[in-house]
C-alpha cells in the first residue's frame, strides 16, 4: 500500500484514527494515521448489526414474560451466562436461574445491587427495561 | 508523579508496549522491529475455536509471546507477576511507577473508559504501559491511541481484574536490566527464523501455508454448507481479523514488510529490501481479497467477486507466501 492510497473513510473508529503501514514515494515505510477503512466499517458495521439483533429479540423475551430483565442487561453488556458468573462469583447455574421471571421478581436487594453496579445501571433501570435504551451502533450518525 | 516516558503510537497493541519499554531504557526500537524479532507473523484458521459463534482466524502468534521473545533474543531481563489480590495490585503498580519505573500492564478492554464504544468487547489482551499518577488517575501510554490518557483507578483495577477468556489476572511487567550492547543482526535473524518456521513446518494443516490453503477449501464452500446468509457473517469475520484494529493492515503482512526493510539496514543485505516489497505486494493482495469480501457482505458483489474467485486469490497468495519463507528461511539459514 502506497502512502496516498492509506484508506480515510470515516466510520466505526468513530474519529480515533489508527495506525496504517504503507511506503511513500522512495519506497520507504512510513507510519501513516488511518481514519478507517471502507471493508473494515462495512464487516463491523455487519457485527454490530448482529449484537443489535440479539438485543433487540431479547428485550422482546423480556416483554413477553419468557426471560427475566437481567436476561436484556446481560445482551446488552455483551455477556454470557459464563461471564456474567465469573464476574458475579456464583455459579452458572444461578445466573441461569436469574434469567427465570418467576425467580428474578424473588431476589434479595444485595444480589440484585450487584448485579446493578457490575452492568452499570441503577436498581430501578435493571428492575424495568423501559427506562433503558437500546446501545447505539458506534460510529454510525444517529437519526 | 510522572515518568519521562515517550508514547508513539503503534498499531499493535502489544509490539508498541513492548517497543515502548524497551526504547525507555536506551535501545532504540521500533514497532515494527519488535514484530519481527517476536516472530509475531502467523496464520491459522481455526474453525472450531470460535468467536461471536464464528471460527477464529488469525493473522499473529499467541499474544503475550511477541514480548517474551524480543526480550529473550536481546537478553532483556523483566519481572512479570500476576495478582490474586486486587488492592495489593494497585499498591505494587504504586511503588513500582512511584520508583520511576514504567509498568506494562495486561488488561480487559471492555474496562477502559478512553476506549471508543466500537472497541469496548469483552477482550482481555491489551496491553498498556503506566507511566505516572497524579491524584486518582493514572497517566497511560496505550499504544493504539495517538495521544496519552488518563484512566481512574478505580476503572484500572477493574480492567486489570476482567474476568473470561485469557483474564489478566492484574498482570503487570517491567524491564530490569537491558543490556548497552544488543547483536541486532542475530535477533533479527532468529526472529525470521521462528516464523518462517511457523508459516512452513507447523504440523498442522491448520496453520501456516496449508492454513491459508485450508481456509481457501473451506471459504469456497461456505455459501453450499452454511447459506448465504451465515457464509456472509463468515466473512465479515474474517475481514475483521485481517483489517480490525492491531494489525497495521493487511493482517500484519505491511508491518512486516517493515521490519524487513528495517533489516536491510541491520543486516547489510540489499535481498531484505527485496523481501520487503514482496510482502508489501502480498499484503495489497490480501486487502483486494477483503475488498471483494466486504462488497459480499453488502450485498454489491460482481462477477468477480464470487467466493471461488476469492478462494483462487488465497489460493495465490499462499503461493506467494510460501516462496518467500522459502527465501527469507535460505537468507537467514547461515
Amino acid at each position: 500500500m502506497r502512502k496516498e492510497e492509506v484508506p480515510q473513510d470515516h466510520g466505526i473508529a468513530d474519529g480515533l484514527k489508527e495506525v496504517a503501514y504503507a511506503v511513500d514515494e522512495d519506497g520507504r515505510y512510513v507510519r501513516v494515521p488511518s481514519a478507517g477503512w471502507e471493508p473494515k466499517n462495512i464487516s463491523n458495521y455487519q457485527a454490530w448489526e448482529e449484537i443489535a439483533k440479539e438485543i433487540q429479540s431479547t428485550r422482546r423475551k423480556v416483554e413477553n414474560g419468557e426471560a427475566s430483565p437481567l436476561a436484556y442487561h446481560m445482551a446488552r453488556n455483551l455477556m454470557d451466562v459464563g461471564l456474567l458468573a465469573q464476574y458475579m462469583g456464583i455459579m452458572r447455574w444461578r445466573v441461569k436461574r436469574h434469567l427465570k421471571p418467576r425467580i428474578f421478581k424473588k431476589l434479595g436487594r444485595d444480589l440484585l445491587k450487584r448485579y446493578a453496579s457490575l452492568l452499570k445501571v441503577t436498581m430501578e433501570e435493571l428492575l424495568d427495561i423501559s427506562l433503558v435504551e437500546d446501545p447505539k451502533i458506534p460510529g454510525r450518525d444517529q437519526e | 508523579m510522572k515518568i519521562d516516558f515517550e508514547h508513539r503510537q503503534s498499531a499493535h497493541c502489544e509490539n508498541g508496549a513492548t517497543a515502548g519499554l524497551i526504547s525507555h531504557y536506551g535501545v532504540e526500537m521500533s514497532e515494527a522491529m519488535a514484530f519481527g524479532i517476536g516472530a509475531g507473523l502467523f496464520f491459522g484458521y481455526i474453525p472450531f475455536i470460535r468467536l461471536n459463534n464464528l471460527p477464529l482466524t488469525t493473522f499473529r502468534i499467541a499474544a503475550g509471546s511477541i514480548f517474551k521473545k524480543v526480550s529473550r533474543e536481546l537478553g532483556v531481563k523483566y519481572k512479570a507477576r500476576r495478582f490474586r489480590d486486587q488492592e495489593q495490585a494497585m499498591r505494587v503498580l504504586d511503588e513500582t511507577i512511584a520508583e520511576g519505573i514504567p509498568v506494562g500492564l495486561q488488561t480487559g478492554a471492555w474496562w477502559l473508559p478512553y476506549f471508543p464504544d466500537a472497541y469496548r468487547f469483552h477482550f482481555n489482551m491489551h496491553n498498556l504501559v503506566v507511566f505516572g499518577k497524579e491524584g486518582d488517575n493514572y497517566l497511560i501510554s496505550d499504544p493504539v491511541f495517538p495521544e496519552p490518557v488518563v484512566c481512574a483507578s478505580d476503572d484500572l483495577r477493574k480492567a486489570r481484574f476482567a474476568k473470561g477468556a485469557l483474564a489478566p489476572k492484574g498482570k503487570m511487567y517491567c524491564l530490569e536490566e537491558v543490556p548497552a550492547q544488543i547483536d541486532f543482526p542475530k535477533a533479527i535473524k532468529s526472529g525470521i527464523r521462528s516464523a518462517t518456521k511457523a508459516m512452513l513446518k507447523y504440523p498442522l494443516p491448520i496453520i501456516g501455508i496449508s492454513g491459508i490453503h485450508f481456509l481457501a477449501k473451506r471459504l469456497e464452500i461456505w455459501p453450499a454448507k452454511l447459506g448465504e446468509e451465515k457464509a456472509l457473517l463468515y466473512l465479515g469475520q474474517l475481514i475483521r481479523m485481517q483489517e480490525e484494529i492491531g494489525t497495521g493492515g493487511a493482517g500484519f503482512r505491511f508491518i512486516y514488510a517493515a521490519f524487513l526493510q528495517e533489516s536491510a539496514a541491520h543486516l547489510e543485505d540489499d535481498r531484505f529490501g527485496e523481501f520487503s516489497q514482496r510482502m508489501t505486494d502480498i499484503g495489497d493482495r490480501w486487502r483486494e481479497f477483503a475488498v471483494r469480501a466486504a462488497r459480499n457482505c453488502k450485498g454489491r458483489a460482481g462477477a468477480d467477486d464470487s467466493f471461488p474467485a476469492m478462494a483462487r486469490i488465497l489460493m495465490e497468495i499462499a503461493d506467494t507466501e510460501e516462496k518467500l519463507y522459502i527465501d527469507l528461511a535460505e537468507a537467514v539459514a547461515s
